[in-house]
C-alpha cells in the first residue's frame, strides 16, 4: 500500500522534538520563576543580617574617671543637675592621651567619645553619691565615627578630607586600642534606649514599647468584636440584604490600603473625638479597625469548621441556639480564632503607613508609659532610622528590622505550633 | 473619681448583681433541689440582673463623657468678664485652649492674668464637680436599675430569653461595625475633599498637569496659590503599578504553575512557605531594602548600560513592589487554577497533549477569570502601597513615563502633606484627603470587581 501522505502517527512523531522542547521551556520557565522569589528573600536576609549584625555590638573606651569633688561638689553639696561632668570625660581622656595640645585638637580628641559618656557619670554619681572623691574605671560609648572605623565601615585609606574621622583621631583610637582601653561589646543602649540624635545612644525600648501598648489596644478590642461578627455572620445572621451588605463590606475592608485606614483615624479620632496625637491608644484604635476584617474571616472560618452535627446534637438535647454557640461551636473553634487573632496582630505589628498619619512619627526619646504618652512604633522607628543620613543609622535600622523579623516570626510560629497542638479534624 | 475606677467599681457592682440574682431565684423557689420550678437555669437570672445593673449605668457614662467637655467648657466662657463675651469664635476658642492648657498644668503661650487664673480654676472645679456627681448618678442608677430587675425575678420570667436578647444585639452591634468603618471612611474623606473642592475646582485636580501643593503663608508671597493638578500623581502611582505588575504577574503565574503541575510535594513543601515568608515581610522593610540597596543597584546598572537613572527612580521602586505581591499572585493564581476539575486536565492529558500544552490551552483559559479577578486585586494592593514609595520614590511630581526617572505616587503625597505640622484647613492639607478620595474610590472599584470575579468562578466548578 503506497502512500505519500503521512499517516497521523508520523505527523505527531513529526511534531514531538518541537513539543518537547516547549515543555521544557516551559517547565524551565516555571523554576526560574520559583527561584525569583527565593532568590530574593535569600539575598534579602543575607543583606540584612551582614548589615544589621554589627549593630549588635558597639565599641566601649575604657577611661579612669577621677570624680573629683571640686568639680561635683563645689561647695560641698552634690549638683547633678549642673555638674561638669562633661569635664570630668574630657580630662579623663585628656589624661589617657597627655601628648594632645592646643586647642583645635583638644576638640577633635574630645570627639572620640560620645556625649552619653557624661550621662553615665552623671548616673552614676546619682545612683551612689558616696563615689564622689574616688576615680572609677569606666567603659563608655565611644562615638559612632570611631565605632564605624572600628568595625571597618569607614576606610582609613580614603582621603582625610573625605572621611567623617581625621588622621589624628584614628591615631588615637590606635593607640587606646594599643593599650587595651579600646573593646567591642554586646550593644545593650539599643535594647535599652529611647531614640536619639547620636546613633551610639539610639536604643529601641521606646519604639517596642509603644508597639506593644498599641498591640495591646488592637487585641483587647479586635478580637472580642471580630469574634463576636464572626458569629453573628456564621450562626445567627438571617440572609438578607443587612448580612450581605456586612459580608461585601468584610471583603472590601480587608482590600482597601491601609494608608485610608489612616486618613480616617486622622479625621475621626484625632479631628472629631479629640484624642491626643501620637498616642499608642489612637495608634491601637486605627490598627483595630484595620485588623478586624482579618480576624473576622478567619474566624468564620474556624467556626464553618465545627461540624453541624455538634450542633444538631446539642439542639437535640435541648440547648437555645446561644446556647449551643458558647457552649459548643465556640470552644471548639478557639484555636483557629486565636490563630487568626495571632497573623492578625502580625499584621498590625508591622503596619506603619497608617500611623505616619496620626502623627506617630515624631522624634520622640522618652519611653513611653502609659496609652496616651506620645510613642512612635518599631516600623515606623525603622522608617526614622532609614531616612537618617549617619553610616551608623543604616545599621542600626538593619538591627531594628532584624529585632521586628524577630517577633514577627514568633507570633507566626506560636500560631503554627497552635494550629498544629489545638486543631482536630473531624 | 476617675473613670477608670468607676468602670471598675461598676463591673464589681455587676458581679455581686450576678450573684444575688442567681440567689434570688434559688431561693425563690426554695433552693438548689428545685431548680426545675424555673423557667431559665437560676445562672441567666443572675445575668439578667447583671446586666440591668451595668449597661445603663454604662450608657450613662457614655453620654456624659461625650457631652461634659462642651457643658464645662460653656459654663466656664460664661463666668468670664463681659469684654471676652464679645470676642469672636476663634479668638475664644483660642482662650478656652489656654484655659484648658492652663489648667491642665502645661505651660501656654499667653502671658497669665487673673482672669485667665480664674477660669483656669473655674474649670478644673467643674470638671471635678461634673465627675463627682457623674459618680453619684451612674452608682445610683445602676443600684436602681438593679433593684428593680432584682424585684421582677420571679420563677416564670423568662431571663434566658432577655439574657439572650441582649447577646444577639450585642454580636450584631459587633458585625456592623464593619459598615460603621466603611462609612467613616467615606464620610471623612469626602467632607474634606468637598472643602478642598470649594478651594480648588475639581475639574483643574483631576486634569491639572502641575502638582505642587506648596501653598505659602503669606498671600503677597511668591507662587501662593499652589496648584493642584493631580494627572502627574495618577501617571506616576500607573507607571510604578505597572513596572510592579511587568514583575510580578508573569512570575506569581508561573511560580503558581510550577508548583500546582510540576514540582514534587517536597520541594512544594519547602516553597510554599519560603514564598509565605515573603508575604510577612512588613512593607516598611521592603522600603527600606528597595532605597538603600535596589536603587544604588538599578542605578549602577543602568549606567553601566548608559542610561541616566535617577537615584530614587520609578524602576527600583516598581521592582521591589513587584516583588512584594509575587505571593498575592501565585496563591490567588493558584487558588485559579484548582478549581479547575480534574477531569479537564485528565482528558486533555488522556488526549496525548503534554503538560505545558495541557495548561496553556485547557486549564489557564478556564482559570483565566479567576486569575483576572487575582491579578486587579494585586494593582489594587499596587496603587495603595505606601512604605515602599515614600522610601524609595521620589517626591517631585514629574509627568513622564520613563522608568529611570524619578516619579511621585499618591501614596507618598498623601504622607508628605499630612506629617509634621500644619493647619488642618489649609488647601495643602485637604488636597490629601481628595487624594485619599481617589485612592479609596479606586481600589474599591477594583476590590470589588476583584473580589467578585474571583468568588463567582470558584464556585462555578464546584
Amino acid at each position: 500500500m503506497m502512500n505519500t501522505d503521512r499517516t497521523t502517527r508520523q505527523k505527531v512523531e513529526a511534531g514531538l522534538p518541537r513539543r518537547r522542547r516547549k515543555e521544557f521551556t516551559f517547565k524551565v520557565l516555571g523554576i526560574f520563576a520559583t527561584a525569583v522569589g527565593i532568590l530574593f528573600l535569600g539575598m534579602f536576609f543575607a543583606s540584612l543580617i551582614g548589615e544589621g549584625a554589627s549593630a549588635f555590638r558597639q565599641t566601649y573606651l575604657q577611661l579612669d574617671i577621677e570624680l573629683s569633688e571640686e568639680i561635683l561638689a563645689p561647695d560641698g553639696e552634690l549638683d547633678l543637675a549642673y555638674a561638669d561632668f562633661d569635664g570630668l570625660v574630657r580630662t579623663a581622656l585628656r589624661r589617657e592621651l597627655p601628648d594632645v595640645s592646643g586647642r583645635q585638637e583638644r576638640r577633635e580628641l574630645y570627639r572620640i567619645v560620645s556625649i552619653g559618656a557624661s550621662y553615665q557619670v552623671r548616673d552614676l554619681v546619682a545612683g551612689n553619691p558616696d563615689l564622689v572623691g574616688t576615680t572609677q574605671t569606666l567603659w563608655v560609648p565611644a562615638s559612632s565615627t570611631v565605632d564605624m572605623l572600628i568595625k571597618g565601615n569607614i576606610d582609613a585609606n580614603v582621603d582625610e578630607a573625605l572621611r567623617p574621622i581625621s588622621n589624628k583621631q584614628i591615631a588615637w583610637v590606635e593607640t587606646l586600642r594599643e593599650a587595651g582601653r579600646l573593646d567591642t561589646r554586646f550593644n545593650t543602649a539599643l535594647f535599652t534606649n529611647g531614640d536619639s540624635r547620636e546613633p551610639e545612644l539610639a536604643g529601641i525600648k521606646g519604639a517596642v514599647m509603644g508597639s506593644l501598648y498599641m498591640l495591646m489596644v488592637t487585641m483587647v478590642l479586635s478580637f472580642p468584636i471580630g469574634v463576636a461578627a464572626a458569629i453573628y455572620l456564621e450562626e445567627f445572621a438571617p440572609r438578607n440584604r443587612w448580612s450581605d451588605l456586612i459580608e461585601v463590606n468584610i471583603n472590601n475592608l480587608a482590600a482597601v490600603p491601609s494608608i485610608v485606614f489612616g486618613l480616617l483615624g486622622l479625621a475621626v479620632f484625632i479631628n472629631w473625638a479629640a484624642l491626643p496625637r501620637s498616642a499608642p491608644l489612637v495608634g491601637g484604635l486605627v490598627l483595630t479597625l484595620l485588623t478586624l476584617p482579618v480576624i473576622i474571616i478567619a474566624s468564620r472560618a474556624a467556626i464553618k469548621a465545627v461540624p453541624p452535627s455538634i450542633r444538631e446534637a446539642a439542639l437535640g438535647l435541648g440547648a437555645s441556639q446561644t446556647q449551643v454557640v458558647f457552649h459548643h461551636v465556640l470552644p471548639l473553634a478557639m484555636p483557629g480564632m486565636l490563630t487568626g487573632a495571632i497573623i492578625g496582630m502580625s499584621r498590625a505589628l508591622g503596619e506603619s503607613a497608617p500611623l505616619l498619619m496620626i502623627g506617630m512619627v515624631a522624634f520622640i526619646v522618652d519611653v513611653p508609659g502609659s496609652f496616651t504618652d506620645p510613642a512612635t512604633a518599631l516600623p515606623v522607628q525603622i522608617f526614622l532610622w532609614a531616612d537618617s543620613p549617619e553610616r551608623a543609622f543604616a545599621e542600626r535600622t538593619s538591627a531594628a528590622i532584624i529585632v521586628l523579623l524577630g517577633f514577627l516570626l514568633v507570633m507566626n510560629l506560636a500560631a503554627v505550633i497552635l494550629r498544629k497542638r489545638l486543631e482536630r479534624k473531624w | 473619681m476617675q473613670s477608670t475606677t468607676l468602670i471598675l467599681l461598676l463591673g464589681l457592682m455587676a458581679v455581686t448583681a450576678f450573684y444575688l440574682g442567681r440567689g434570688r431565684s434559688l431561693s425563690l423557689v426554695g433552693g438548689h433541689g428545685h431548680g426545675l420550678a424555673l423557667h431559665s437555669l437560676p445562672g441567666y437570672y443572675g445575668y439578667y440582673v447583671a446586666i440591668w445593673v451595668a449597661l445603663p449605668a454604662l450608657g450613662l457614662l457614655l453620654l456624659w463623657v461625650l457631652i461634659e467637655p462642651r457643658i464645662v467648657v460653656a459654663l466656664v466662657v460664661n463666668g468670664l468678664p463681659e469684654s471676652y463675651q464679645s470676642l469672636s469664635v476663634g479668638e475664644l476658642n483660642l482662650l478656652v485652649n489656654n484655659i484648658q492648657n492652663l489648667a491642665a498644668g502645661d505651660v501656654i503661650s499667653v502671658d497669665v492674668d487673673e482672669v485667665l487664673q480664674n477660669a483656669a480654676s473655674q474649670f478644673t472645679s467643674y470638671l471635678e464637680k461634673s465627675r463627682q456627681i457623674l459618680a453619684v448618678l451612674a452608682v445610683g442608677v445602676a443600684g436602681l436599675a438593679g433593684s428593680f430587675a432584682w424585684r421582677r425575678i420571679h420563677p416564670d420570667l423568662r431571663a434566658r430569653n432577655r439574657v439572650e436578647r441582649v447577646v444577639r444585639w450585642f454580636l450584631i452591634a459587633a458585625s456592623s461595625i464593619a459598615i460603621f468603618t466603611t462609612v467613616g471612611i467615606v464620610l471623612s474623606v469626602l467632607f474634606e475633599a468637598i472643602r478642598f473642592f470649594q478651594e480648588v475646582p475639581v475639574t483643574d485636580f483631576l486634569f491639572g498637569l502641575n502638582w505642587s501643593p506648596q501653598t505659602a503663608i503669606r498671600a503677597d508671597q511668591v507662587g501662593s496659590s499652589g496648584s493642584f493638578g493631580a494627572v502627574p500623581l495618577f501617571a506616576g502611582t500607573m507607571l510604578i503599578t505597572a513596572i510592579a505588575m511587568v514583575v510580578a504577574v508573569p512570575v506569581g503565574l508561573m511560580t503558581a504553575i510550577y508548583l500546582a503541575e510540576y514540582s514534587s510535594t517536597r520541594i512544594r513543601g519547602i516553597a510554599k512557605p519560603l514564598l509565605e515568608i515573603l508575604a510577612g515581610i512588613p512593607t516598611v522593610v521592603y522600603g527600606f531594602f528597595a532605597a538603600l540597596t535596589v536603587a544604588p543597584w538599578v542605578r549602577r546598572a543602568g549606567e553601566a548600560v548608559g542610561f541616566e537613572v535617577a537615584s530614587e527612580s520609578a524602576l527600583a521602586a516598581g521592582l521591589v513592589m513587584g516583588i512584594m505581591i509575587i505571593p498575592l499572585v501565585s496563591s490567588l493564581s493558584d487558588d485559579a487554577i484548582n478549581a479547575v476539575p480534574s477531569a479537564m486536565r485528565d482528558g486533555a492529558l488522556g488526549l496525548g497533549s503534554t503538560r505545558s500544552e495541557t495548561m496553556t490551552k485547557v486549564i489557564l483559559p478556564a482559570a483565566l477569570p479567576g486569575i483576572v479577578g487575582g491579578i486587579l486585586l494585586a494593582v489594587s494592593r499596587a496603587i495603595g502601597e505606601t512604605m515602599i514609595v515614600v522610601m524609595a520614590a521620589g517626591l517631585a511630581a514629574n509627568l513622564t513615563a520613563n522608568p529611570f526617572e524619578a516619579v511621585t505616587t499618591v501614596t507618598v503625597q498623601i504622607v508628605t502633606l499630612l506629617v509634621g505640622d500644619q493647619e488642618f484647613d489649609s488647601a495643602k492639607t485637604l488636597a490629601a484627603f481628595a487624594l485619599g478620595l481617589m485612592l479609596f474610590v479606586v481600589t474599591l472599584f477594583l476590590n470589588i470587581i476583584g473580589l467578585s470575579v474571583v468568588r463567582k468562578y470558584r464556585e462555578q466548578y464546584d
